[in-house]
């Protein structure tokens, strides 16, 4: 029996706000960020947009490339973030009414860093595969926080990524080929209860977390699965900035191209338990039957998660079912100016 | 006073040493100094550390260090004076075997710096500023090298493609030394499209954060010889400390460094030595202005001539005088105790022949000098193969 992912869906924010616009306030040179980080700009939620919203968005959307699947028959929902709007009140279950799935559900919040949403789908795909579900959804959304003036404010964005697990064949779009997580405990980047932002170990989330826990996952899962870098169509990593795919792909043996449709960061952003999953939706709409795609996410703390995906021949007719990822980052555009994106993240103080 | 020798010398790779402790590092150099001396006990430990306290929350390191080597019982110091503790403890060394105190004496230098970010390590290395005059109002090292390069260059036309100079040339020397941290090649126009630090200072006119540790060995020269039999030894003809204003604002002069100027005055006296007699030298490069001031206070150049020179290449391996064939603090990295240390070091292997690619050819005599903060304490050191 294959299991495998049945509809999936994305959603990112239409407004931007640029790079130089941020730099500008802090007095930064924004050609050392643009050159050292290789970010251009990033999406910005709006008012009404949040964790809860933008799963909404992303699950509805996997919904409609399920080739009808009822809500009602998904019986687990799992929602990775680490921007959940509350501390305490899980986000799936507004999330899992929101899209009909209620109430004979398994509903739950994850938190995992950056890779809560790699999380979310791994959980979801061994409910199916365990037999104790017919489909279950797996959602990665974040509006993610950095510290105003922070080396992180240049990236933190938001989006959402959703995909629905199920053992339908007829159904599946993407059949899990292998997975292999590698965690260890290492102390990179966090945010403490009650911190507004969170804290990071500058260079230190670079190769101790970062680099070592990627490369080991992805070599880890290539090997176990008997796969090499160029058997894979596409490629895609945790991306908390321009930079870091790239160099942990090449260092790993892929090619530019094979990572290109899901590397989203420059224009995107790092949409922390989005990222690897909202570029895994960009590699699924341009993939094509056969195809093997891997996805190696990052959590701080910290962990990596990977999946090797093989296409089916029902890629190609869901595709243009719901908007594609990449047109959502192209399109329709709203900048804004640094004063709109302090009101819109809450980093302004208002009367009581 | 007796004549001293440097019989081993201990020297690890450096970086970002994250997977270790600043313990492990600084064994692992004073093993390999003992190991290269052919010894296994001394009668002295020196420890060269800036701020342990500030950058591993440790401190009474003199005593922690001798019982990490199983050394527990050994006379042990630690030395202070900010960049430049890693010389000092050198130079306490050298004084308790000419005095006679001590006849084996392993010498070290240590600092574990990247164990706090940026900001705490800023803080750690800002407190070798004079905190009520300059450190409280909020300038850092780079501000104060910055004021220090401007009146240079106002003083003297020095241009910020000369500093380049001095960062590029000092790369490339690096990439010669396998223990450097940095191993990249950096031309002028890099560091002049790099991110402005400190105007006109760029990123890549810095040193960086280092974990580091260096080590070596020293005995009374006429004892030297039965620990290494009939080889070359290198003996330390010179030993020179000075000091100046730590506030910039007290100076007469910020296009100089006095102490530099006073402890190399004092070191050549020892030696009997001029600056021409010098075959080669490492110097205190913590911005490339540092070196080119450096020089001209060793009295390399005339005042004004160390830009220039460092740009037409005199200081470059294979040239008139090679200047920090080892990467310097730039390229090798500046772990602020272990630097001064890894200078003798670095000589040391130069003199003896044993500097591989990086060795300049027929050196005999020569020169460390060492630095603390912005130029309030200095040492130099000669050193002559005998």
């Amino acid at each position: 029996m294959s299991i495998g992912i049945v509809g999936y869906g994305s959603f990112i924010p239409r407004r931007r706000i640029k790079l130089e616009e941020i730099a500008k306030v802090w007095g930064a040179d924004a050609a050392s960020y643009k050159r050292g980080l290789q970010l251009h700009e990033k999406s910005v939620p709006g008012k009404d947009e949040d964790t809860i919203t933008m799963a909404v968005e992303a699950g509805r959307r996997a919904l409609v490339r399920s080739g009808g699947v009822n809500p009602s028959a998904i019986g687990a929902v799992y929602v990775g973030s680490e921007s959940h709007p509350y501390a305490v009140k899980p986000s799936g279950t507004v999330v899992a009414e929101a899209l009909g799935i209620t109430p004979e559900a398994h509903v739950g919040d994850l938190e995992f860093a950056c890779k809560a949403g790699t999380e979310s789908m791994y959980l979801a795909y061994s409910l199916v595969k365990a037999g104790e579900v017919g489909y279950a959804l797996g959602i990665g959304a974040d509006t993610s926080q950095g510290a105003p003036g922070d080396a992180l404010e240049y990236s933190t964005a938001a989006g959402a990524a959703a995909f629905i697990f199920g053992s339908d064949e007829e159904r599946i779009v993407a059949e899990v080929v292998a997975t292999y997580s590698w965690t260890t405990d290492t102390p990179d980047f966090w945010r403490r209860s009650q911190m507004h932002y969170p804290r990071h170990g500058s260079r230190y989330t670079g190769e101790p977390a970062y680099f070592r826990h990627i490369t080991s996952s992805a070599a880890g899962i290539m090997e176990r699965a008997g796969f090499k870098p160029e058997d894979f169509a596409f490629a895609v990593f945790h991306q908390p900035n321009g930079k870091f795919p790239v160099r942990v792909g090449k260092r790993l043996g892929f090619t530019t191209k094979q990572m290109e449709p899901g590397w989203l960061s420059p224009w995107l952003g790092n949409t922390y338990s989005g990222a690897s999953p909202i570029g895994l939706t960009a590699s699924f709409d341009v993939a094509k039957p056969g195809d093997l795609i891997l996805i190696t996410s990052f959590g701080s703390g910290a962990g990596s998660d990977s999946f090797i995906f093989r296409m089916t021949d029902r890629i190609t007719a869901v595709q243009a079912l719901a908007p594609l990822t990449r047109m959502q980052l192209d399109n329709d555009k709203i900048y804004v100016d640094y004063g709109t994106y302090a009101k819109l993240r809450g980093k302004i103080r208002m009367g009581e | 006073m007796r004549e001293v020798a440097i019989i081993g010398v201990g020297m690890i790779d450096w970086g970002e040493l994250w997977g270790k402790s600043l313990r492990e590092i600084w064994a692992e150099a004073a093993l390999a100094a003992l190991d290269d001396a052919g010894i296994d006990r001394v009668d002295l430990i020196t420890v060269g550390c800036m701020s342990p306290g500030l950058f591993v929350g440790q401190e009474h390191l003199a005593s922690l260090l001798a019982d990490e080597i199983g050394m527990a019982g050994v006379a042990s110091t630690r030395v202070e004076s900010a960049c430049a503790s890693g010389s000092l403890a050198f130079r306490a060394g050298f004084a308790e075997v000419a005095a006679g105190l001590s006849d084996l004496v392993l010498v070290t230098g240590v600092e574990k710096m990247t164990d706090v970010d940026g900001a705490d390590a800023t803080y750690a290395l800002g407190t070798a500023a004079d905190q009520e005059l300059e450190g409280f109002h909020g300038i850092t090292f780079p501000g104060l090298y910055a004021m220090m390069a401007r009146v240079h260059m106002a003083h003297h036309g020095t241009t910020s493609r000369q500093l380049a100079a001095v960062a590029a040339k000092n790369h490339a020397n690096g990439l010669l030394n396998p223990h450097a941290q940095y191993h990249m090649r950096v031309s002028i126009d890099d560091v002049l499209g790099s991110t402005m630090v400190a105007d006109p200072l760029h990123l890549l006119d810095c040193s960086p954060i280092t974990d580091g540790a260096a080590a070596v060995v020293l005995a009374p020269l006429d004892k030297a010889k039965d620990h290494v039999g009939n080889r070359t030894v290198v003996k330390v003809a010179g030993s020179g400390l000075a000091t100046d204003t730590i506030a910039l604002a007290n100076r007469e002069d910020l296009a100089r460094l006095r102490a530099v100027e006073l402890a190399a005055e004092r070191a050549y006296v020892m030696a009997g030595r001029r600056p021409s007699d010098i075959h080669v030298a490492e110097v205190h490069d913590c911005f490339t202005i540092a070196e080119i001031m450096a020089t001209e206070a060793l009295g390399f150049f005339e005042p004004g001539e160390g830009g220039p020179a460092a740009e037409r290449g005199l200081t470059a391996l294979g040239d008139r005088l090679p200047i920090n064939p080892s990467g310097g603090l730039k390229s090798k990295g500046h772990p602020v105790g272990a630097t001064g240390v890894a200078q003798i070091a670095e000589i040391t292997l130069q003199l003896l022949g044993k500097a591989g690619q990086r060795q300049v050819e027929g050196a005999r005599v020569g020169l460390t000098q060492n630095m603390g903060g912005s130029g309030g304490s200095s040492t130099v050191h000669i050193l002559e193969a005998v």
